[in-house]
């Protein structure tokens, strides 16, 4: 599920750090690599095109553009291509498996509960109630399901019984 | 899919019409309810569901600007009331909340049938868009459905949810209104399984969830009329007058 990457080639391991260095606008303490939208780089061999493809997360999320064009302006400072060209893809969906577990720890000492695996919870149809999320607070398991639709497309919210808290999770899709 | 025929190219546009303003004209009326759905969860679920749908009626436009070399913007707030061809479902104004579970339960149950089937389509922008919307009307199916058991349930509610079935099962029904340029489309695999196949599902699906709640079913003996998509309502130029009105007051801004 991440990308592939070539860790011989110098420029592909400048480019994979300096797309470390964006955070999501919408959870800043991830950044677009961990969450994993990153699809495709591929740089011309004359180097006049640098080519990244994402994935959104939702295919609503206003966010997207927010990040292509900070993915855009960072990846121009390297100065690596001529041009630097950011779309979308479809081509494959975006999961919330595709989240890294440096990225899911993120997530959680930012207070948001990461997602819970797909392969875990078998048919997305059986989702998002019969899944224990634990918060990410005080680690209790004795937490609900509130609203599966929270302050953005991709989070819910849920309340702990254990320290008696609401909190955000990113939502398994 | 680049080397498609013009019959073949027409009817592709007019099928990603369909998808777009169906999601959208859906995505602005339940968007009327932000700020005074019947409790604050629901105000954010509903008002979060509308969100989803714009966002997929923009991705339809969006496929079918760069088909037609038109402007995702252009297509949705350029047109006038008459060029707009969603379902006769969604002429309807917001009316109760019974009608609004009503009728998305109506939708959803519809549109996942028809994804199911777009999932499957030769054409790789859209089998890839239907595939990852499947993932998220998921969320959708489960909510609408648990709003049709609460309702049902309900001494006030279910002859409100009844009366509004009733209502709105003919205009459901078009939905599958038979495209123009339809069989070029399904002998192309674009869309794998005809609107009338898929329409017969659709009715198995919904009759099993209404009959398990011991509501009525929509008959569904009469095919859809042909003006189906094309019939529009006082209602919906109203809301057509809403959400262009930005566009209306300042043509071709940069936003």
């Amino acid at each position: 599920m991440i990308p592939q990457r070539t860790p011989s080639a110098e420029p592909e391991a400048a480019i994979w750090a300096a797309l470390a260095e964006v955070p999501d606008p919408e959870i800043p303490a991830i950044s677009v690599v961990d969450l994993g939208v990153i699809h495709r780089v591929e740089l011309a061999a004359d180097r006049s095109t640098l080519r990244v493809e994402l994935l959104p997360t939702f295919i609503g999320c206003p966010a997207i553009e927010m990040m292509r064009e900070a993915i855009g302006v960072r990846l121009a400072e390297l100065g690596i291509a001529e041009r630097v060209e950011v779309t979308l893809t479809f081509a494959e969906p975006w999961t919330s498996d595709r989240i890294t577990p440096t990225g899911r720890e993120q997530l959680r000492s930012s207070g948001f509960a990461p997602p819970p695996h797909l392969r875990q919870l078998g048919a997305l149809g059986e989702l998002p109630t019969l899944t224990v999320v634990p918060c990410p607070y005080c680690g209790s398991r004795q937490t609900t399901l509130e609203n599966p639709f929270g302050p953005t497309l991709c989070r819910a919210i849920y309340h702990c019984a254990g320290c008696r808290q609401p909190f955000e999770a990113f939502k398994p899709i | 899919m680049t080397d498609l025929d013009t019959a073949t190219g027409e009817a592709l546009a007019e099928l990603l019409l369909t998808l777009a303003d169906d999601e959208f004209v859906l995505g602005f009326w339940d968007s009327e309810w932000t700020g005074i759905a019947p409790m604050l969860e629901e105000d954010v679920a509903t008002s979060s569901i509308a969100q989803d749908e714009i966002g997929h009626a923009k991705a339809w436009y969006e496929l079918l600007a760069e088909l037609t070399d038109d402007d995702a913007d252009r297509i949705a707030y350029g047109r006038e009331p008459e060029g707009y061809r969603h379902a006769a479902l969604m002429n309807h104004p917001r009316t109760d909340w019974a009608f609004t579970v009503a009728r998305r339960f109506l939708y959803e149950t519809a549109d996942a049938v028809r994804l199911e089937a777009l999932s499957r389509s030769s054409h790789p922008g859209i089998a890839g868009l239907a595939a990852k919307m499947r993932r998220e009307e998921t969320y959708h199916l489960l909510h609408w459905s648990a709003w049709m058991r609460r309702l049902a349930d309900g001494p006030d509610s279910r002859p409100r949810l009844v009366t509004a079935l009733e209502r709105l099962g003919p205009d459901a029904e078009t939905i599958f209104t038979p495209l123009a340029g339809e069989a070029a489309l399904v002998s192309a695999g674009i869309l794998p399984d005809g609107l009338a196949t898929l329409r017969a599902a659709w009715h198995e699906r919904m009759a099993t969830e209404l009959r398990g709640l011991g509501l009525p079913v929509p008959s569904g003996d009469a095919p859809p009329p042909t003006e189906g998509r094309t019939r529009r309502t006082d209602e919906f130029r109203w809301l057509w007058g809403e959400f262009t009105s930005v566009a209306r007051a300042d043509p071709g801004a940069t936003w």
